[in-house]
C-alpha cells in the first residue's frame, strides 16, 4: 500500500471530489497561484481553472460569505482558511449563517460546504498563530466538526465532509501536513462522519483524544508498554456528532480514563468528553478522569515556555499512571 | 476620484425609463402592493401590543416604495436577500400574508415553520433567501450568491437590501470588493433611512453621500429618490440591465424615511429625531406620491383608493385569521432541521 503524506492525502481528497462533483469548488486565500499556504492545493488550479480554484484577497469575512450564499444556491464551497487563527474572523459566517441557516428557515436551505484548513500550534509562532479551535466550533448546533490525525482519515474524512449536505468543519493539524501513512490507491476511502477508531488496543487504561494528539498518545502508549501498562487508544476522528458508544465501550474495558487535547482546559471538548464519562460510565470508573491540555496561557514564543505549556506524551504518561494509581 | 458610472452612459435609458413607468395597470399593481404592506404593518403593530407577535420586529411603514420598486422589476428565476427588516421585501416578492402573517405568530405553517420569526423569513419557492439579523452580515452571502450564478453561467441577478447603517461595517467592504473585482451579478440597494437605530447617518459615516462609496470598487451607482416607487423602479432596471448582460454589480443608494420606531420597543421621535422632522418625511409618503401621479395621468380616484384599501384590509385580515388559527410546532419539531441526514 502506498505510502502518502497528510498533505498529499488531503490533495486527493479535494481533486477527487472536484472529479466527481462539479458543483464542488475550492476558495481561499493562496490556493490557486501560490499552490496552497501549505501546497495541500498543489496543481489544482491547472487541474480545475479558477472559476473552481479561487484565489480570494485577504477577506475571511467575506468570503466564508460567499461560500454560504453559493451554498444556498446549491453549490458545495470549500472554503479554505489559511489557518483557523484567521478564522476567528468569519466566525460571523460560520456560526450565524452556515450552522443557522437550515433551521432558521424552517429546513429551506441546507448548507452543503466545508471549512478546512490547519488548525492548533506549530513550532514557536508565538500567542496569535498557535491556537486550536475545536471547543469553540464543536459547540455550535448545525455544524460537524472533523479532526483527522492521520493520512487516512485526513483523506477518509475530508471526503465524507465533502459529501455531506451539512457544513463540515475539518481541523487539519498544522504539525500533520508531512506526517506519513498508509492509504491505499485503488480504493475509495471515505471514513464516515461519526465514528471513532481504536488506534491501538489495551486493556488498562483509554487515552480519548483526536487530531494531532493521537500522535502524543501514541507515543506515550509506546512508554506505557516499556512498563507493561497497556493504553487503548480511542480517536474520535469526529467531534460533533461524537460517538459516545466508542467512549463507553473502551471505558467498560479499561476502568481508566485519560482525555487529551490541543486546546485549553477551561471548557475545553476534553471536558465535555470527561462529562459524558462521569454521567454514563460511572459505575465502570476506578479512578476519576484527567485531562490533558494546554496551559491556560497564550502561546509563548521561548522554545522552553512552549514546550512547558503544550500537552505532551511525558505529561500523558503521567495522567495515565495518575489514573493507575501508580504515580501522584 | 473616479468618475462615477451612472446609468446615464446606458443608451437604453428612455425605454427603461418608459418600462419603469408602466401602464394604469401597472400602477395599481404598484399601489395594491404598497398598501397591502402598510396595513399588514400596522396589524403587525396591533398583533404585537398584544403579545401574539414578540422578539425584535422591525416595520416597513414609510419604506414601502423601495421594496416594491425593486422588486417588481425582477424576474421569478432571481434572488432577493434583505435585512431583518423584511416583511415588506417578503410579501413584495411574493411570499403569501399569511405565511408572514403565521411566522411573526410563531406558527407552524409559518414560511419558516415558525423557526425564524420576524427577523427570518425565508422561502425557497419564490427564491427569498431570507432576512438576517446580523447587521451587513447577509452582504457576503448576496455577493456569493453572485458567484453562484456566474459559476453556473446564468443571466439572473441577486437584489441585497440593507440599511445605510451597514456600510460602516467591514462586511460591506469586504462584499462590494470581490463582487467588484470578480464582475458579479448582484445589486447592493442600501436603504438609506437616515438611522441605525438612534444614530443618524452623519454621525456614523464620515462620508454623507454613502453612494460615493461606489468609487472605492470602481462600481456603477446611483442615487435614488425612495420615496418615487417609479423611480426606484427605473434605478433597479438600470442595475438589472448592467448585471444582466455584463454581469456588472450596482450600488444603489436609495433615499428613504422611516416613519416608526427603529423597532417596536422605540418610540416614534423624540429622542434621536424630532417630531418636525418626522412630520416633514411623512408628507412624502410613497403611497401618496405614486397615488398623485395616478390621479393625473389615469384618472385614478378617492373612490378607487377606498375600494383598493378594502380590498388590501380583507387580505390582511385574511392572513391574521389564518395565522391565528394555525398551531403552535410540535415539540418534536425542537430537533429537526438542525441537521438534514442526507449526502451527495
Ligand atoms: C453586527 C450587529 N451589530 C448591532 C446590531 C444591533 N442592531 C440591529 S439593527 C441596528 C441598526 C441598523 O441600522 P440600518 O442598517 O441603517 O438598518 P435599519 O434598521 O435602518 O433598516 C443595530 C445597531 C446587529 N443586529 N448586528
Amino acid at each position: 500500500m502506498p505510502i502518502i503524506t497528510y498533505r498529499d492525502a488531503l490533495n486527493q481528497a479535494l481533486r477527487e471530489e472536484m472529479q466527481r462533483d462539479d458543483r464542488v469548488f475550492l476558495m481561499g486565500e493562496e490556493v490557486g497561484v501560490y499552490q496552497g499556504a501549505y501546497k495541500v492545493s498543489k496543481g489544482m488550479l491547472q487541474e480545475f481553472g479558477e472559476m473552481r480554484v479561487v484565489d480570494t484577497p485577504i477577506t475571511e469575512l467575506g468570503f466564508a460569505g460567499v461560500g454560504v450564499g453559493a451554498a444556498m444556491v446549491g453549490l458545495r464551497p470549500i472554503i479554505e482558511f489559511m489557518t483557523w487563527n484567521f478564522a476567528l474572523l468569519a466566525l460571523d459566517q460560520v456560526v450565524n449563517s452556515a450552522a443557522k441557516m437550515l433551521s432558521m428557515s424552517g429546513g429551506q436551505y441546507p448548507m452543503a460546504m466545508v471549512f478546512r484548513g490547519p488548525n492548533g500550534a506549530a513550532l514557536q509562532l508565538s500567542a496569535q498563530h498557535s491556537q486550536a479551535w475545536e471547543s469553540w466550533l464543536a459547540h455550535i448546533p448545525g455544524l460537524k466538526v472533523v479532526a483527522p490525525g492521520t493520512p487516512y482519515d485526513a483523506k477518509g474524512l475530508l471526503k465524507s465532509a465533502i459529501r455531506d449536505d451539512n457544513p463540515v468543519i475539518v481541523l487539519e493539524g498544522e504539525m500533520l501536513y508531512n506526517t506519513k501513512g498508509e492509504v491505499p490507491e485503488n480504493e475509495e476511502v471515505v471514513v464516515p462522519l461519526g465514528q471513532a477508531e481504536v488506534k491501538r488496543e489495551g486493556a488498562d487504561v483509554s487515552f480519548i483524544t483526536w487530531g494531532k494528539m493521537v500522535l502524543v498518545a501514541q507515543q506515550a502508549a509506546e512508554q506505557l508498554a516499556k512498563e507493561n501498562i497497556a493504553a487503548e487508544i480511542i480517536d474520535l476522528r469526529t467531534l460533533n456528532p461524537m460517538d459516545a458508544d466508542a467512549i463507553a465501550s473502551s471505558v467498560s474495558k479499561t476502568n481508566r480514563a485519560v482525555v487529551l487535547e490541543e486546546g485549553w482546559s477551561v471548557a475545553g471538548f476534553g471536558a465535555h468528553v470527561a462529562d459524558f464519562v462521569q454521567r454514563e460510565c460511572f459505575d465502570d470508573l476506578d479512578a476519576p478522569v484527567l485531562r490533558v491540555h494546554q496551559e491556560d496561557v497564550p502561546m509563548p514564543y521561548a522554545k522552553n515556555l512552549e514546550r512547558a505549556a503544550k500537552p505532551d506524551a511525558k505529561k500523558a504518561v503521567a495522567a495515565a499512571k495518575k489514573v493507575l494509581y501508580l504515580e501522584n | 476620484m473616479p468618475q462615477k458610472k451612472s446609468s446615464e452612459q446606458n443608451g437604453a435609458s428612455g425605454s427603461i425609463d418608459a418600462a419603469a413607468r408602466g401602464d394604469a395597470a401597472l400602477r395599481r399593481d404598484l399601489l395594491r402592493e404598497m398598501l397591502l404592506i402598510r396595513r399588514f404593518e400596522e396589524r403587525c403593530a396591533e398583533a404585537y401590543a398584544i403579545g401574539k407577535i414578540g422578539g425584535f420586529c422591525h416595520l416597513y411603514i414609510g419604506q414601502e416604495g423601495v421594496g416594491v420598486g425593486a422588486i417588481s422589476s425582477l424576474r421569478e428565476d432571481d434572488y432577493v436577500i434583505a435585512s431583518y427588516r423584511e416583511h415588506g421585501q417578503a410579501l413584495a416578492r411574493g411570499i403569501s400574508p399569511r405565511a408572514v402573517m403565521a411566522e411573526l405568530f410563531g406558527r407552524v405553517d409559518g414560511c419558516s415553520k415558525g423557526k425564524g420569526g420576524s427577523m427570518h423569513l425565508f422561502d425557497r419557492n419564490v427564491n427569498f433567501l431570507g432576512g438576517h439579523g446580523i447587521v451587513g452580515g447577509h452582504l457576503p452571502i448576496a455577493t456569493g450568491v453572485g458567484f453562484a450564478i456566474k459559476y453556473r453561467g446564468g443571466d439572473q441577478v441577486c437584489v441585497c437590501f440593507f440599511g445605510e447603517a451597514a456600510v460602516n461595517n467591514g462586511a460591506f467592504h469586504e462584499a462590494l470588493n470581490m463582487a467588484a473585482l470578480w464582475k458579479l451579478p448582484v445589486i447592493y440597494l442600501i436603504e438609506n433611512n437616515r438611522y441605525g437605530m438612534g444614530t443618524a447617518l452623519e454621525r456614523a459615516s464620515a462620508i454623507n453621500d454613502i453612494a460615493e462609496r461606489a468609487c472605492s470598487y470602481d462600481m456603477p451607482s446611483e442615487v435614488v429618490d425612495g420615496q418615487d416607487v417609479l423611480a426606484v423602479r427605473a434605478a433597479t432596471m438600470r442595475a438589472l440591465q448592467r448585471a444582466r448582460s455584463e454581469s456588472i454589480p450596482t450600488l444603489l443608494e436609495v433615499r428613504t424615511y422611516r416613519f416608526m420606531g427603529h423597532s417596536m420597543s422605540d418610540a416614534v421621535s423624540g429622542t434621536y429625531r424630532s417630531k418636525e422632522e418626522l412630520e416633514e418625511h411623512m408628507k412624502r409618503d410613497p403611497i401618496v406620491v405614486l397615488r398623485m401621479t395616478m390621479e393625473q395621468e389615469d384618472g385614478w380616484t378617492d373612490a378607487d383608493t377606498s375600494k383598493l384599501d378594502e380590498e388590501v384590509k380583507a387580505v390582511v385580515q385574511d392572513a391574521w385569521d389564518f395565522a391565528d388559527a394555525s398551531p403552535e410546532p410540535p415539540l418534536e419539531a425542537l430537533y429537526e432541521d438542525v441537521f438534514v441526514d442526507t449526502t451527495s
